[in-house]
Parts: structure tokens; C-alpha cells; sequence
């Protein structure tokens, strides 16, 4: 309480804290990066890239395909597939009640979301990974919801486009997660031998068994600008090799340089640039260029009142 | 603190001591030894099979990882005969901590890969502490497509702490290289055979890790990720890694239960480095009624179950 409210008489006081709870939230947003403070609906525009810097923001997997698909026609699909707690896992907390929390503070089932749509009019599969869902981590319903889209995009030729933000397997469904890396590797060889494409877009951060399995098996693997990927999270290595790890290790860049990917793509120009790949690589011509969002611009700011700065909490 | 025993094995640490006692006063005395010695042999057999019937998840662990454990090079020629190394990736190195060649299993020809941690110290450093590079999982998919132009089926022994977590590893792909595997097995025209010989940590294992039959010995173990690191990220202790391990079920009867594991081949009483030879033999026998088993299955329907059960996982 400021001095001012201190010396103010109570009834007064009580008014003027009534009146500054009526500010909505999360009107303002510091960028993590360089601090400038930005208004939401500017940040939103521009995609929640920081209009400062260009730092790319951790955005949700339902934001992520609303600005990425064309408006019309989108569905979600496999939204039946839920998680299971086949361990009864329990640490100092119930798993289940784990899965509970994340589903009330998302209002997500698990951490995938699959839609099917149109990119500037090509039909198209799309998941993305809600990472703010127990780190984006993958256990049973993350693997089946990706291997149902999958087979729906061979089933149909539809390319498949994957944004992948994880912190690796699900620790709490143990040896079933990491069967899910098998699982997502063998539906996407299908794809492959289908001459179907798939795209792997990864967004910061990818680690352990998303890295692993279907984040590196792109026809065409791209990643955001500055984002984290790799297999070992930087603490464990450091640990391991006892030495600081160098300026920008396991960034965009550093998987650009080192061959994991093939280029690194700005998220206002991720519309154009995969309608111009996946047109080419289905034998089109990539005749219009789509604008750079599928969505019409917000108009309210209360719905974009989440942080999505959330840390990985999985490995 | 005899080396050869576990913390758990106290008991039967000290009547060998026992039985060492008295072998040696028996060469300078005729008493009737002899009687006194077949006694406390029987007692100590008696104790280990107790002591090994009750087992937790954490004990299993510490059998796994125990100095004396049989590895790869152990196993391989007892099982095997006329098995001829093949060296290399072609690409960029040799890496020693995955072994692999040509063999004979019985009358059939078969390529054998395997993770080796080496026996002595300098042989540990050599081979990573069976902890593979990217050129180590590149390897092993040089030698399994090889394995499938010249129909030699492929039989895996499975025994990692995990992949290496280092700069060089990430640098040249380890993710890619393990993804590019999960890929590949899925689909190879040829019977694979993979057995958790020892401890199968995380996409380390996996790597070498998809087949048609997941066999696992008594006393190894399978996770997502290590007890330690488990209980390192959930309890901010590795203290708590027997928690982590009785909760992530990291043993081959829970796996299985899981429909993870196909089968479990038992163990000698006080795990299989007391008794190489049967160990060795079980293993081969288990090892060829399998393979009989696909061999006589038509090809098509063979990587059709593979698939639908890669499919199944977590179902």
C-alpha cells in the first residue's frame, strides 16, 4: 500500500482498490527478452512476437493452429483421446490429480492438439503441442492423438504439419511414453513410404523423446527463430561433461549450422513459407501467397489472459 | 563391504565368507569339513533364492547396473558361434560402446547388435560406459540394413545408461540418429529380436529397441528415464530414486503386465552373473524358438504385427 492510500480515509480507500481491480489483466506483456512492456493487442498482431526484438513468444497449441490454418473450413479432431494413468502413478501428488489440475488451468485434455483445415486453400492435418500441459510432455494420449492425425493425412494424402514444443517424454506414464516414440517414428515411416509429407516445425523447447522421435523426422524440419532443441536438456550435460556449454548451443541456429534442419523460419512467415513447400511438393504451382494469419485479428483482449511463460517441468 | 555382493545381499556375503574360512583350514585338517562346508552351501543357496524371491524395484535396479553383470561381449560368444565385428558408421567414426556383427544362432546366420558398458576400467573409458554416440545408433542402422538386404534377421541385447548427454552428441544429431532408427525398425524387412539384457535407459535403448519380440532377463530393467533423474525432477532428491523406481514400474513382470515386454527369461538365484553358462544357454534357447517362430511367418503379416502392435502401445 502506497503512503497516498495510507493517508486516504478508509471508505475512500476500499473505493479506489475496487476501481483498479476493474483493469483487466494482462492488458500489458513484458517481453522475456529485452523487457520492453507491449501492448497485448500489438503483441497479438504481430503474432506474439516481440515487435522490439522479434523475440518469439511461447504461444498455446490452440492460438498456434488458429493463426496458422486458413479460418475456413477447420475441425478439430481426435478430441475423444484422453490420457490414462495405467501406473496409478503417485509421487508426492496423485498423477491423476496431476492430470486434473492441467486440465482445469489449460482447459485441455492432454498436451496435443490436431486439427484438420486448409492452408490458403490445401487441404491439410495439423497437431500442435500445448506445452503449458505438463510441459508439452508425451504420454499415451499425446502419441495417439499424433498417430491417429497421421493416419488420417495418409489415409486422405493430406500433408501432416507438426509444431512441437515438449520437454520430452512423460515421466508418469513411464515405459508407455517411451513407447510412443516408437509409435509416432513407425506411423510417420508410413508417411514417408506413402509419399505423403510431413512437416516438423519446431518451436522452443523440444527435448528428450518428442526430440527423439517426431520432431526430427521431417521431410522438412524447420525451427523458430532462437529456439531450444535437443536430446539432453543443457543442465545434464554440463553435469556430465563439467564444463560451460557454449553461446547459443542447441538454438536455431546451432541445429542450421549443424545440419538437424533445414531453415529457420520467422512464426509471421510460417503460412507463406509452408504453402510454398508443401504446393511444390505436392506438384502445384504455390500460385497466391496467403496472408501472413489465418485468423482475423482479435478484437477482445480478456481471452488472452494466460501466461504462457510456464517452465518445463518434465524431462 | 565385499564388492561382488549388493548392500541386500549381506547375509549371503557372510556365509561365504563362512564357507571361505573353512575351505581353507580344510586343506591342513582332516575333520569332516567336507559335511560342514555342503551344509552351509545349501544354506546360502537357500538364502539367495529367499532373498531374490522378495525383491523391490530398487534392489532389481542395483542387480542391473552390479559390477560383475554380463554384458554384450559375455553373452556373445556363448550364445553365438563364428561371429565375425563389424566396425563402423561410414560416415564419421567407430563407436565402441554399440558392438555389432555377423553370427551364427544355432544354424541360422544372424546379425547381432549390442550395447557394451566394458569390464575394466580402461575399457569403460573406451566404450563410453556403453553410453552410445550418434555414430553408435548410425552404425547399428548401417549393419540392420544390411541385415535385411541379406535376410540375416536381427537379434539386439539391450544394456545402456543411455545415450551419450554430451556437446559431440548433439552436435552430430544424437536425436535424428535415434528417431531415424525407431524409423526404420519399425519397417525392416526381417525378423528383430530384442532383449534387455541389462538396464534399458530411455530413447538410448529404444534406439536399438523396436522389433517384433521384446524379451527382458528377470532381473534387468526398462525406464523412460533413470530412477535418479526421475526423483531428481519430482522429489529435487536422487535420494528418493527407490520411490521413483517402485513408481515408473521399471521391471520386466510390471512391464509386462504393461503388454510392453512379451516375455521374461529367468534368471540364475542371485542374478545371472552366478551362473553365466545357464544364463547364456537359457537365452539362446528362448532366442531360437522365437526366431523359428517369425521365420515361419509370412513376411507381410510379420511387419503388420509389428506395426499393429507399435500401434498398441498404451491401448
Amino acid at each position: 500500500m502506497s503512503w497516498y492510500d495510507k493517508i486516504l480515509p478508509s471508505g475512500v480507500r476500499r473505493e479506489s482498490a475496487a476501481r483498479r481491480t476493474t483493469v483487466p489483466e494482462g492488458l500489458w506483456k513484458k517481453c522475456v527478452k529485452c523487457e520492453a512492456v507491449l501492448y497485448r493487442p500489438d503483441l497479438e498482431r504481430n503474432g506474439e512476437v516481440c515487435p522490439k526484438c522479434d523475440h518469439h513468444m511461447r504461444i498455446g497449441a490452440r492460438k498456434r493452429l488458429n493463426y496458422f490454418l486458413d479460418e475456413d473450413p477447420r475441425e478439430e479432431i481426435f478430441s475423444d483421446v484422453v490420457p490414462v494413468d495405467r501406473l496409478k502413478f503417485k509421487d508426492v501428488k496423485r498423477y491423476k490429480d496431476r492430470l486434473t489440475a492441467a486440465q482445469k488451468s489449460t482447459g485441455e485434455k492432454d498436451a496435443l492438439i490436431a486439427m484438420r483445415g486448409e492452408l490458403n486453400g490445401l487441404p491439410i492435418v495439423a497437431v500442435a503441442f500445448e506445452f503449458n500441459f505438463h510441459g508439452g510432455s508425451m504420454g499415451y494420449a499425446v502419441g495417439e492423438k499424433f498417430t491417429r492425425a497421421a493416419q488420417l493425412a495418409l489415409e486422405n494424402g493430406w500433408p501432416l504439419v507438426c509444431f512441437s514444443a515438449s520437454g520430452g517424454a512423460r515421466m508418469q506414464e513411464a515405459l508407455i511414453s517411451l513407447m510412443q516414440m516408437a509409435k509416432t517414428s513407425a506411423v510417420l515411416e508410413r508417411l514417408k513410404q506413402g509419399r505423403v509429407p510431413y512437416i516438423s516445425v519446431m518451436t522452443d523447447p523440444i527435448y528428450g523423446g518428442v526430440s527423439a522421435s517426431l520432431a526430427l523426422l521431417g521431410d522438412i524440419n524447420i525451427a523458430e527463430p532462437d529456439a531450444r532443441a535437443g536430446f539432453a536438456g543443457p543442465n545434464i550435460i554440463e553435469q556430465t561433461i563439467r564444463q560451460k556449454l557454449p553461446k547459443g548451443f542447441q538454438r536455431s541456429e546451432f541445429l542450421l549450422e549443424h545440419g538437424a534442419i533445414d531453415m529457420i523460419v520467422h512464426r509471421n512467415e510460417m503460412r507463406p513459407t509452408l504453402y510454398r513447400l508443401l504446393s511444390k511438393l505436392s506438384g502445384k504451382a504455390p500460385d497466391n501467397q496467403p496472408p501472413t494469419s489465418g485468423d482475423s485479428q482479435p478484437e477482445s483482449v480478456e481471452e488472452f489472459g494466460l501466461d504462457t511463460n510456464v517452465d518445463e517441468q518434465s524431462q | 563391504m565385499n564388492p561382488n555382493f549388493l548392500d541386500f545381499e549381506q547375509p549371503i556375503a557372510d556365509l561365504e565368507v563362512k564357507i571361505e574360512e573353512l575351505q581353507l583350514v580344510g586343506s591342513d585338517n582332516d575333520i569332516n569339513i567336507g559335511a560342514e562346508i555342503t551344509t552351509l552351501r545349501d544354506k546360502s543357496a537357500k538364502l539367495t533364492e529367499k532373498i531374490y524371491s522378495n525383491l523391490t524395484a530398487w534392489d532389481i535396479v542395483k542387480v542391473a547396473r552390479h559390477p560383475r553383470r554380463p554384458y554384450t561381449l559375455d553373452y556373445i560368444p556363448r550364445i553365438f558361434t563364428d561371429f565375425d565385428e563389424l566396425h563402423g558408421d561410414r560416415h564419421f567414426a567407430d563407436d565402441h560402446a554399440i558392438v555389432g556383427g555377423i553370427a551364427m544362432l544355432g544354424e541360422h546366420p544372424v546379425m547381432v547388435i549390442g550395447q557394451e558398458k566394458g569390464r575394466s576400467v580402461q575399457d569403460k573409458v573406451a566404450r563410453n560406459f556403453g553410453m552410445p554416440k550418434p555414430e553408435g545408433y548410425r552404425k547399428a542402422l548401417r549393419l540392420m540394413k544390411l541385415a535385411e538386404r541379406f535376410k540375416l534377421p536381427v537379434i539386439t541385447l539391450i544394456d545402456t545408461p543411455g545415450a551419450y548427454p554430451g556437446i559431440d552428441s548433439e552436435e552430430r544429431g544424437i536425436s535424428e540418429a535415434i528417431a531415424q532408427n525407431l524409423a526404420v525398425m519399425s519397417r525392416l524387412r526381417t525378423p528383430i529380436i530384442c532383449v534387455v539384457i541389462g538396464e534399458g535407459s530411455s530413447g538410448g535403448a529404444l534406439g536399438i529397441g523396436v522389433g517384433d519380440h521384446l524379451v527382458m532377463l528377470q532381473y534387468s530393467t526398462y525406464f523412460v528415464i533413470s530412477p535418479e533423474g526421475c526423483a531428481n525432477i519430482i522429489w529435487k532428491t536422487s535420494e528418493k530414486a527407490p520411490d521413483a523406481a517402485e513408481a515408473m514400474g521399471v521391471t520386466s513382470s510390471i512391464l509386462q503386465d504393461l503388454g510392453i515386454v512379451d516375455a521374461t527369461i529367468p534368471e540364475p538365484a542371485g542374478g545371472a552373473h552366478r551362473d553365466l553358462e545357464l544364463m547364456s544357454e537359457r537365452i539362446r534357447d528362448h532366442l531360437l524358438t522365437q526366431l523359428l517362430i517369425l521365420k515361419a511367418m509370412p513376411e507381410e503379416d510379420m511387419l503388420e504385427q509389428r506395426y499393429q502392435r507399435l500401434m498398441s502401445y498404451g491401448n
